[in-house]
Formats: C-alpha cells, structure tokens, sequence
C-alpha cells in the first residue's frame, strides 16, 4: 500500500533556515543542506523548501542551497516561495528540485498553473493555498504570506488548479501556522474530499498526534511540518513509529 | 571502470539521476548525453525521463536518438526509469502515441475512481512511496529487502506480458513496477529519489553483468 508521506519543511531566508511563528520573529536554525540530510537520515518521505528571501539580490541563492541538497540527499525535493514564471519553475527543477510550488502567482494568473504544468509535467507542480476561515464551513485563499485575501473559497479554488493541471495540493491553513494547536482538520477534509491529486497538510502541527490526525481525520496525502523537527523536539521516526501504532501506512 | 550515459532528450532534470550514480560509483565516468555517439560508446546506459509521452518521443526522435536508444537496449547493460520504462513499449495511451516498441503491450493511465483497501478514494497521479514485490529473483534486487518501499509519481503504468513482468505494485490494481529481460531492466519508480534502497539498486545496476 502507498505509506503516507512526512515531510519536514525548512524555511529558507538568503541562504539559511529560519523559524517563525505567523511569518514574523524569525530564528536561525541552520544550514539548509545539513538540516535536509539529517531529516533523510530519520527516514523523511520528502523536504520542502520555502524560500522566504525578501531581498532581490538574494533570490539566487536558494538555486545555489537547492544544487547542493539535490547533489546530496536522495529523496524528493519540493521549493516554493516567490516563484513568478514559468521560467522561475524550470530554474528551480534544472538547479534540482523536484517539484515546485507556487502560490501568489497562481492566484494572480491562474494560467501559469496550465502553463507550466503543459510544460515540465503536473507531477513538478504544486499549488499552495493558504486558507483562513472566512465563516463555519467556509475558508478564503490569502495570499503574500497570509496578509492579503484574494477574495477566492478555498474548495473551489483548490478544484480549479487540479482542473489547470497541478499536480499535489499544499494546504496551509493560516489561522493555525506558528500556533502548535494541531492542523485545521475541517479545512483539510474538505479540501482532501474535494480533489482527486493528493493534499499535503500544513499549519498548526505541535505534537506528533498532530501528524496522525492530519491523515486520519483529515484524509490528508501527506503531513508537513516544520517547528515540530527543527528544535530537535521530535524526530521524523517518532512521528512514523506513532502513525503506524494508530494504524497509519508509512515508510519505517 | 566502464562509463555510463543517461540519455538526455530534454525532458527534465538529468542531474539527480547522475548525482545517484555518481554517489554509488564515484570512480565512475558519467555522463549526460544526446548525443547518439557517446551512447554507443558507454558501457552502460540509463533511460530516464519525466514529461508527457508525446512530448517525449518527439523529442528523443528530434535529436536523432532513437537508433541509439534501440541499439543500447540491444546489446548493453539497460536501466530505464519512469517513462524511460513506458517508452520502451508498444504504444501508450498518454496521448495515443506509438512508443519504441521494444516490448509488445500498452501504457494505460490508472482508473479514475479507485479505492483503497479502507474505501478511501486513491489520488492520482500515484505519487509517494509504495511497495515493489518482486516475481523472480535478480541481481538488481540484491541487498533489497522483497516488498521495499520506493518513489513513485506516475499517472500511467506498463501492461506487459506476464514473461516480462520482475515486480509488481497495488495501488487500486497489481500493477506492473519492474520489467526486465536479458540486458534490459526498467522501473516505474525512481531510484535516483528512494534514499538507500534506490541508491543499492543503481550500485547493483553499475555491478550487473548481464
């Protein structure tokens, strides 16, 4: 049977991984390559990248980090963050990566989500939706790092990029990212019900119940987290070891 | 040591697969390459690819490389990998496109409604790590445990004669993840991305004396 996936997600600024909570605080927490190697160690499914770069000089950067973890570490890669164009996707698979994520820009020209996926495959791109409850039942897709709403449901948004052609769904539900209060399971069962590509669950993870119920009750595909691994609070076997004791398929 | 090619026909990202290689045997040339004359030359050739099968081929006949990619499953040690598996059948349903035809059989896409063992609906494409059973023993399985999990992401699937099949998968059907005969062994997933047990089975693919 296909295992659920955990992946570990680094926030990347210029160069170095950071951890914040609501995008701001920010903390270093080390080298992205050394951080992506050890989470292959513990048994990671995959990593995802968030380049979180604000300045513009800075943006190659990640291609740089992303060479190297590529040239490294044997499992799959997601980067997302400030990708714009169709060519911004093919730089970051030719540096390595193996899937691209893209966000703000697909909510601004939904086309590029068509776009690129008609060009390098649906299986390179993810869309990431970042979703605030809006009323019960009802959650709105934000953008620039959760400060802005553009004024699209959640469900809908998330049928049409499978109908564009993305490849895998990265959920993120804002009211929870940075808060260790456990995923928006409501959000990610609707969202997990409503489309036939996987879904990755993000925002809120703070223990390793958390995970599993993220797959249980949520349907998700697949879980990431973040803050969860970085501190060394828990590793990714534990939090495999305790899917599995609930019953939950994965790669041990 | 003898060197090995990928086959580089433009359809993504060659360097994982190289970088996989390069780990396992570090004190070997590898190379990525369109052109038709260093695939002759290589001791060992590996068949990737990621993409749309129409795109596919018509990329690898626009750079005049399927002469070498026949002659190489012919005669030499033969890794295809992904639609570096499917392209060596007959034809595929991705497209309606005829494919090399290095093997009789179709390329279908996975159902549209499939349910798991739970009831849960199955996604596609089917994509993560799931487990490879093996039909008959051979060398490229040595060191890995039957049943390992390995990276999947596909939407289509070889359906070859039984004679071919070497494992097999379940996602909503049995299907087809291994094929060899003689010289050539082709995988739907992809070594170059399941961690220790890909990285042995390409050590294995480097040692394999066909």
């Amino acid at each position: 049977m296909l295992a659920k996936r955990i992946i570990p997600c680094l926030d990347v600024n210029a160069g170095r991984v950071v951890k914040g909570t609501n995008f701001v605080d920010l903390r270093d927490a080390g080298d992205p390559v050394e951080i992506a190697r050890r989470y292959d160690e513990q048994g990671a499914d995959e990593v995802t990248f968030l380049d979180i770069t604000a300045s513009s000089d800075a943006r190659d950067i990640i291609l740089h980090v992303v060479e190297q973890v590529a040239g490294q570490v044997f499992i799959p890669l997601t980067v997302g963050g400030g990708v714009r164009t169709v060519a911004d996707v093919r730089r970051l698979l030719n540096a390595g990566a193996d899937k691209v994520s893209i966000n703000t820009a697909a909510v601004d020209n939904p086309e590029i989500v068509r776009e690129a996926s008609g060009k390098v495959g649906s299986q390179c791109i993810v869309v990431a939706i970042d979703a605030k409850a809006s009323a019960p039942g009802k959650w709105e897709v934000f953008t620039h790092g959760g400060r802005k709403g553009a004024g699209l449901d959640a469900i809908a948004w998330a049928r049409r990029v499978e109908a564009l052609g993305a490849g895998e769904i990265l959920l993120t539900s804002m009211d929870r990212d940075g808060t260790r209060s456990g995923f928006d399971i409501a959000l990610t069962r609707a969202v997990a019900d409503a489309v036939h590509i996987p879904v990755i669950a993000s925002g809120g993870v703070g223990t390793l119940e958390h995970l599993a119920d993220g797959v249980s009750a949520g349907r998700a595909d697949a879980v990431l987290a973040a803050s969860i691994f970085h501190f060394g609070q828990h590793t990714v076997r534990e939090a495999k070891e305790l899917m599995r004791a609930r019953g939950i398929e994965v790669r041990l | 040591m003898t060197s090995v090619a990928i086959i580089d026909y433009g359809m993504g990202n060659l360097r994982s697969v190289a970088k996989a290689i390069e780990r396992v045997a570090p004190d070997l040339d590898v190379e990525i390459t369109a052109d038709p004359a260093r695939v002759a030359a290589a001791g060992r050739v590996v068949f990737p690819g990621q993409g749309a099968m129409p795109d596919c081929m018509r990329e690898l006949d626009r750079r005049g490389l399927r002469p070498a990619v026949l002659d190489a499953a012919a005669a030499k040690p033969f890794l295809g990998i992904c639609i570096g598996l499917q392209m060596l059948f007959g034809h595929s349903d991705e497209g309606d496109v005829p494919c090399l035809g290095i093997f009789a059989g179709e390329v279908a896409r996975f159902g549209a409604d499939m349910t798991g063992a739970d009831g849960a609906r199955l996604k596609v494409p089917h994509m993560g790590w799931n487990e490879v059973w093996r039909r008959r023993p051979h060398p490229l399985w040595e060191g890995i445990p039957d049943g390992e999990r390995f990276y999947f992401v596909h939407s289509y699937h070889v359906r070859p004669a039984a004679a071919l099949v070497a494992a097999e998968t379940d996602y909503g059907e049995r299907f087809t993840s291994a094929v060899e005969r003689t010289n050539i062994f082709a995988i739907q997933f992809h070594p170059e991305k399941s961690a220790q047990a890909g990285l042995r089975l390409l050590s294995n693919f480097i040692h394999w004396a066909p």
